[in-house]
């Protein structure tokens, strides 16, 4: 037994390890948030980003008011690497809660991992939360009870790009003979919007090619001389992480003004444009929040949070950048969805299924906007039982080469015209899964 | 002590061709496989089941696969993910487009697909080997992957290119539950292992090691080397095809061409040299180690050091103390983990005797 005498340290860590699996110790009046963050890889920018202002305005809510109602905000992290089975082990391995404190909802910020929670979410009562991203279909919500693709779901980006192009050139009907070119990210979130670009390209009669980036796109040269062959009149770059700044640079290297690029929603970030140096100067990218720190909300963060240490960034540089900001955006729905919640079932940690009420119930005035602090960041908007998405709306902004200006008023997607196209997808999910959609007006409404 | 040969005397060629040969190692099978069905559902949970269990089971698998025809039959492959692919693909589309095809069929037919898909991919091996041969398997990783990248059709025209695993239903029972994942994925495992072992230790294996020590030597006692290669093509793929439909169907329930990229080959090479070449039990070790200790390691350091080392730093932490691991491990046995295990039978053998 030599072998076992030799590496009893390794059979001691095993045990630790599984202890810290194990262990559960009741803690009171908590409400959890199980972060399947990712801080390494590729795509740290934006994880690091949107977690980093996810946690501070936890710390925020928990410094300032002591939680919600007096139920404080827990959470832990587990890293993903944006990779579908890292998050899967992430999911499992969180969803039961922490100290006794119960989930309130998952926001893996990744389509693949998502799609691969989507099933799991709905069998354990979780809401699954993908802001800006995600799952189109799941808009519909009485197909989807648990997914909430909040703000702006990734039908409505296109839709809104398209109808910004179309202001640009002088009305919807100036689009016939376009020539629009759409380099995505070679992933299910790249490849989420292809029907709908080539829908509306037959309905507006422009010209549509669709190029792909493998993951992670640190290497463009071919899609650009391509790009450069089309002579487009907008590229629309549906990039995610490092794939943005080389995708500006080779830009500039074949001669493609940056002034004619449109990033999405993955590709508005300071971590996407400065990188690239001279050649994002003019880049223009769409945007469901500003960028910046004057919302009296980030003051709060500043002052509450930053100021006494707590802050979760490790660049202080990066307080209020895109990414930050979308992590504070998805912090204010999500707790005000418990606050919501909270009104309903009574003022202690709630489980899943009667946050998801929360959510489905979710209504940001501009009243309620400026009570957060937050008017101007967040979109107003509502959501419902049938409606998981609720906004829609986004702006447009451009780079000057060091920081982003809005250029743009809110531009609306045409969302009555998406809607059939979801319904459509949900229903034929609904009928491969044998799920019987919920009749949404029976569904309990808050009070007004 | 324990591990006594005396006394038990083979006096049949059938029974020299048993799985195992001593009865300490029957009764442990016996044991292990009582445990694995019996014990393990009423006292595992769901995150033991679809983070742990699960995904160590489809891998080992994937090794067994990888193992047949690098192990045993000497022929190097880096496209181990691609067949994966097909095998999930096809199970996919059989189970869609045919209607009423029960589950276990459509899981046979795609794994039959993926030995076919690799059949082909095995005929440059009649004329090239060693190296050269895995830069032809490398071919079919990223043919494969460009194929149902670009050809909707196979993830039935979704628009994000992930196709969705339909409910599972075997013999009119229903296995959607983490548990019975669980047992789904165990019973594909342990009968294909046990047919594995009995290929390995029939005519086929002593052809397939004839032709991986020298292929010349086993031409010239009368074996058909090409007829060996691409059997052993063929039958690592069919593993390969089952494991990638277990990896989409009941691992993850949702699956990309991406996910069965170059890293899963790479991970899959890993699993059979880490475990050890030409040995069925090296497939779960290996498995189990590079699935099992990164989980570890970081349910480890997130009960131990969170809040106290920033979680980015606290990852790289975890690869470089994994990355050590595996250079610590091959140094000290380059034979695999299953080497290991002869070692440990070995000295069973005598003790508590030293000698």
């Amino acid at each position: 037994m030599k072998f076992l005498g030799k590496h009893r340290w390794l059979l001691l860590a095993l045990g630790l390890g599984i202890a810290s699996v194990t262990a559960q110790v009741q803690a009171a009046n908590e409400q959890y948030f199980p972060l399947q963050s990712y801080r390494i890889g590729p795509y740290a920018a934006g994880g690091s980003g949107f977690f980093g202002g996810f946690i501070d305005y936890l710390q925020y809510v928990n410094a300032k008011e002591g939680g919600v109602n007096g139920v404080k905000f827990t959470w832990s992290e587990c890293e993903t690497e944006y990779v579908v089975e890292k998050g899967v082990e992430c999911y499992e391995r969180l969803k039961k809660g922490l100290n006794g404190a119960p989930a309130a909802a998952t926001n893996p910020l990744s389509v693949g991992i998502a799609y691969a929670t989507l099933e799991r979410s709905t069998a354990d009562k979780l809401p699954l939360i993908t802001i800006n991203h995600g799952r189109t279909d799941s808009t519909d919500g009485s197909v989807f009870p648990y997914a909430f693709p909040l703000q702006l779901n990734p039908y409505s980006e296109v839709s809104a790009i398209v109808n910004y192009i179309a202001t640009q050139s002088g009305g919807l009907d100036k689009l016939k003979g376009k020539k629009i070119v759409t380099l995505y990210h070679g992933s299910p979130y790249g490849k989420e919007t292809s029907p709908i670009l080539e829908l509306l390209a037959k309905k507006y009669g422009f010209e549509l090619t669709l190029l792909e980036v493998p993951h992670p796109g640190n290497e463009q040269q071919s899609q650009w001389l391509t790009i450069r062959r089309i002579k487009p009149d907008w590229v629309i770059l549906r990039g995610w992480g490092v794939m943005n700044p080389v995708a500006l640079k080779t830009a500039q290297k074949t001669g493609f003004p940056a002034n004619h690029i449109i990033g999405n929603i993955w590709s508005n970030s300071e971590d996407d444009a400065a990188p690239a140096g001279s050649a994002a100067k003019g880049f223009i990218s769409i945007t469901t929040h500003p960028s910046g720190t004057s919302f009296p909300v980030l003051q709060g963060i500043n002052q509450y949070v930053i100021k006494a240490g707590k802050g979760n960034l490790q660049d202080p540089k990066r307080f209020g950048n895109v990414y930050y900001n979308l992590g504070v955006v998805n912090g204010i729905l999500n707790v005000e969805a418990v606050r919501v919640a909270q009104a309903k079932f009574g003022k202690r940690p709630l489980t899943g299924e009667e946050v998801r009420w929360g959510f489905e119930n979710l209504k940001l005035d501009d009243k309620r906007l400026t009570e957060l602090g937050a008017l101007g960041l967040v979109q107003p908007l509502k959501l419902s039982c049938a409606d998981h998405e609720g906004g829609g709306a986004v702006r447009f902004q451009q780079w000057d080469g060091s920081k982003w200006n809005v250029i743009s008023e809110w531009v609306q997607a045409d969302r009555q015209l998406l809607r059939p196209i979801i319904e459509k997808s949900s229903h034929e999910y609904a009928k491969e899964k044998g799920i019987t959609p919920r009749d949404c007006s029976k569904e309990t409404v808050a009070a007004k | 002590m324990l591990y006594k040969e005396s006394g038990q005397f083979v006096t049949t060629y059938r029974f020299d061709k048993r799985f195992f040969r001593l009865k300490q190692e029957r009764l442990a099978f016996a044991l292990l496989l009582a445990f694995a069905f019996l014990v393990v559902p009423s006292i595992g949970n769901d995150y033991w089941f679809s983070a742990i269990l699960i995904p160590f089971l489809v891998l080992s698998l994937a090794g067994l696969g990888l193992n047949l025809l690098t192990g045993y039959a000497g022929q190097l492959s880096l496209g181990s993910a691609a067949f994966m692919a097909v095998g999930a693909f096809a199970t996919y589309n059989f189970n869609l487009r045919i209607e009423g095809l029960p589950l276990i069929i459509s899981l046979i037919l795609g794994g039959l697909t993926a030995g076919g898909v690799g059949l082909v991919f095995g005929l440059p091996s009649l004329r090239i080997k060693g190296f050269y041969l895995i830069v032809s398997t490398l071919a079919a990783q990223f043919f494969v992957q460009w194929v149902f990248t670009n050809f909707t059709w196979f993830s039935n025209n979704s628009s994000s290119g992930v196709i969705t695993a339909p409910p599972l239903h075997v013999f009119g029972s229903d296995f959607n539950s983490p548990v019975g994942r669980y047992l789904l994925t165990l019973t594909v495992v342990v009968a294909l292992g046990l047919l594995a072992k009995t290929i390995v230790s029939g005519e086929l294996g002593r052809k397939w090691m004839a032709v991986r020590d020298m292929d010349t030597a086993a031409a010239v006692i009368g074996i058909s080397v090409p007829k060996t290669k691409l059997l052993a093509f063929a039958i690592s793929s069919f593993y390969l095809g089952i494991a990638g439909a277990l990896w989409a169907f009941t691992y993850l329930g949702t699956v990309e061409p991406h996910g069965f990229d170059l890293t899963r080959s790479f991970q899959i090479l890993f699993i059979i040299i880490i475990g050890g070449m030409g040995s069925i039990l090296g497939n779960f070790l290996g498995a189990a180690f590079i699935v099992l200790f990164p989980i570890l390691l970081s349910n480890l350091s997130s009960g131990l050091f969170a809040g106290a080392i920033d979680p980015g730093q606290l990852e790289n932490f975890q690869k470089m103390i994994f990355g050590a691991l595996i250079i610590f491990f091959l140094i000290k046995e380059p034979n695999g983990l299953a080497k290991v295990w002869q070692t440990v039978k070995q000295r069973l053998r005598v003790w508590p005797l030293r000698f």
